[in-house]
């Protein structure tokens, strides 16, 4: 596999980008493959925009992906997801919660993203918060369930996905966890 | 066993395996996780130093008694330490001396991006530079050395992108420690008593030692010629290695792993090889003013930025001269900048300052977020400790205004305490406010001396801010200490304090709410 893939995930300050792409790397680790993870801790991140670059394959060097090249962007707030679209390219799938997180300072949340970003690109998943929470039953669960969904465009064989959330998500939530992943990856 | 590790793991696994005795530095990101991560290793000694004056200076000490020392800061926090720097540069080691400047490209958490590459050349430092957590986890141990092998303190300077991105480490089995001893400390004074005339001696040996160093630069691994397409060829380190291989597989490249000083053979032999030879380096033109001085022609920032970080595109782009155009949706997007936590304790104190017109000179930390709206309180912000001391400036000047200063509590430690009593010695009358929240915020909830715990959590002496306060010569009419909770308590604080129109210190109290939240989880 001379290709490197390349996932971008985005969100706000809080959101579990941060672990969701620990468990990524690491499953792409697991699969033995090279990995390489950027992101960013610091000042601009308190109650700001996060973003985490995964990139794997045989042989990684940039840890941030070049512009066009993300294959997949998964984003867990609505508007962050316009902020990232340079990445992104024509045949890139799109994973997007439609969770929103107002600004500081900013009282009307800006309306039609999605319906725009669906109009630019074919490949857009919209996952919807609400029913999903239905299913998975706790906010705390949600980047691994995204993560589910993100597996169905991978080629990371179901061991290594288990054994890096067993390796990395809080003692004692492994099950509900691992639940929250079968179900994204059974969204149809 | 393959495992993914941050940079700054990476370093602080290489400086355990390399049996470092002592470790020490100040919170800065992105340096502060090498220290954290060292810190769960029992073995070795840790420690948060007030600043990292004092921490180069413990870790000198520790240095020429024997042991292995890593004193670790951000690229700014060099500036602090730049006194010891360069006399300890003369006098040299006896146990290995490393010293991490994590530099900042694009300033994510700094007020400058200054590249400290140039304090190598300054201070006749030797510097190496890894590209991923691989290569810190190697060049930290190659540091101690050299270190020991050529009697100097030597710099790693990893930058954001390498502290803070992961890659895989292979790590052959559980790491084992064994103290590395080089002896104790035998008395020296022409090598440690840098009198002018033991000085003049020294600097002498500096020379010699530099000269060395470059000659045997040429012979080093870490210095290494890829040759690929010769008609084009790069001369880079560090992260910006990795954007070149990712965006020119092809091309012909000169990765310096040592890039002070540098291997002048090496690079003679790589331009006279290849067609054209770009120079490929964040910020400044270090390589590139020193090749072109050996009367090389490349060139380099004629064609990469020498603002801010590069990628992968800014070398795709030059080879492909096709400009990237950006993407924009016709719905307009709102920024999201960062912002003091909602709910911190200390925006009462922000409100009160603002209502009350005050100028306000701020300091480094979370507080310094108070720039922004709603508050927009903060007036000035320059380096660590400078909230009371450009206060006293602004005051000689405008002797007619309110200045206050708001200053953190691991900032005062650091170096707000030393212009308070400036302050005080020298009759100014600012307000100076203490912004306590228990904890070093900013950079991950560091433990200081006035909390009252060390790096590994022991409960250690607290600086009392009222006996400080008498210390230095504040009346006790002129100290209050107040909870962060009780705005009106806060205000009328402030009040009298202000009325006495004399130098005064008025604390307020408030836990950070992160830490908080993160000590009733127990952990």
């Amino acid at each position: 596999m001379d290709k490197i893939y390349s996932v971008l995930i985005v969100g706000v300050g809080g959101q579990g980008t941060i672990l969701a792409s620990n468990i990524l790397t690491q499953a792409a680790i697991n699969a033995g493959l090279d990995s390489k993870k950027s992101e960013i801790h610091g000042m601009s991140q308190r109650g700001g925009s996060v973003f985490s670059h995964v990139r794997f394959g045989r042989k990684v060097h940039s840890p941030v992906i070049p512009l066009n090249q993300a294959d997949i962007l998964v984003s867990l707030e609505e508007m962050e997801t316009a902020r990232w679209l340079d990445y992104v390219n024509g045949e890139s799938n799109l994973i997007i919660l439609n969770h929103r997180i107002l600004p500081a300072n900013v009282s009307v949340y800006p309306e039609g993203i999605i319906d725009e970003i669906k109009t630019k690109y074919k490949n857009v998943t919209i996952i919807d918060q609400e029913s999903m929470l239905e299913k998975i039953g706790n906010s705390k669960y949600l980047n691994v369930f995204l993560l589910g969904v993100v597996s169905k465009f991978l080629a990371i064989p179901e061991t290594a996905w288990q054994t890096a959330i067993k390796d990395l998500v809080p003692a004692g939530t492994f099950d509900k966890n691992y639940e929250a992943f079968i179900a994204g990856k059974n969204l149809a | 066993m393959k495992k993914m590790l941050s940079g700054n793991e990476a370093i602080a696994l290489g400086a355990y395996e390399a049996g470092v005795g002592v470790g020490v530095g100040y919170p800065g990101t992105p340096s502060t996780e090498i220290l954290e991560t060292l810190s769960k290793y029992k073995e070795v000694y840790t420690e948060w130093s007030v600043n990292e004056k004092v921490a180069l200076e413990v870790g000198f000490g520790a240095a020429i008694a024997g042991k292995r020392a890593l004193v670790t800061m951000k690229h700014v926090g060099v500036n602090v330490a730049a006194d010891p720097l360069f006399t300890a540069a003369y006098i040299g080691v006896k146990g290995g001396l490393v010293i991490i400047s994590a530099d900042d490209p694009n300033m994510h958490s700094s007020q400058n991006e200054q590249d400290n590459r140039n304090y190598a050349y300054a201070a006749k430092i030797p510097m190496l530079e890894p590209s991923d957590s691989d290569e810190a986890r190697r060049f930290v141990k190659l540091a101690f050395e050299i270190s020991e092998k050529y009697d100097t303190p030597v710099f790693l300077r990893p930058t954001t992108r390498v502290c803070h991105s992961y890659s895989v480490v292979d790590i052959e089995k559980e790491p084992a420690y064994k103290q590395f001893n080089m002896g104790s400390f035998e008395r020296d004074q022409k090598k440690f008593v840098m009198i002018p005339a033991y000085a003049r001696s020294r600097h002498v040996i500096v020379e010699e030692r530099e000269t060395k160093l470059k000659n045997d630069a040429d012979k080093m691994d870490i210095n290494k010629i890829e040759y690929g397409d010769k008609k084009i060829g790069f001369i880079t380190s560090g992260i910006s290695y990795s954007y070149v291989k990712e965006a020119a597989p092809k091309a012909s490249v000169l990765k310096l792993g040592m890039v002070y000083p540098l291997p002048e053979k090496l690079i003679r032999e790589f331009v006279g090889s290849v067609d054209k030879v770009y120079v490929v380096e964040e910020l400044e033109p270090f390589f590139e003013m020193r090749i072109k001085a050996m009367g090389l022609e490349v060139e380099g920032k004629k064609y990469f930025p020498l603002l801010g970080e590069l990628s992968p595109d800014n070398i795709s782009e030059f080879i492909s001269g096709k400009k990237h155009t950006p993407v924009k949706l016709n719905t307009a997007i709102p920024p999201r900048p960062p912002a003091l936590c909602t709910g911190c304790p200390h925006s009462f104190v922000y409100n009160i300052l603002k209502e009350k017109n005050f100028i306000v000179s701020g300091d480094i930390g979370c507080y310094t977020l108070g720039v922004l709206p709603p508050y927009s309180v903060i007036d000035t912000c320059v380096d660590m400790g400078a909230s009371i001391t450009v206060a006293q400036g602004i005051e000689l000047s405008n002797p007619d205004k309110k200045v206050a200063a708001v200053i953190g509590d691991s900032t005062f430690a650091h170096s707000g305490i030393t212009g308070l009593i400036n302050a005080a010695y020298n009759k100014r009358n600012i307000l100076v406010i203490v912004l306590d929240n228990s904890i070093t915020a900013m950079t991950g909830m560091q433990p200081n001396p006035f909390n009252g715990e060390t790096i590994t959590g022991d409960k250690t002496v607290q600086v009392d801010y009222a006996h400080l306060a008498k210390a230095v010569g504040i009346e006790d009419n002129n100290f209050r200490e107040v909870n962060a909770y009780k705005p009106i308590e806060v205000e009328a604080a402030i009040d009298h304090l202000t009325s006495t129109g004399k130098l005064s210190l008025l604390v307020v109290k408030g836990i950070c709410i992160i830490y908080n939240k993160k000590k009733n989880k127990g952990t």
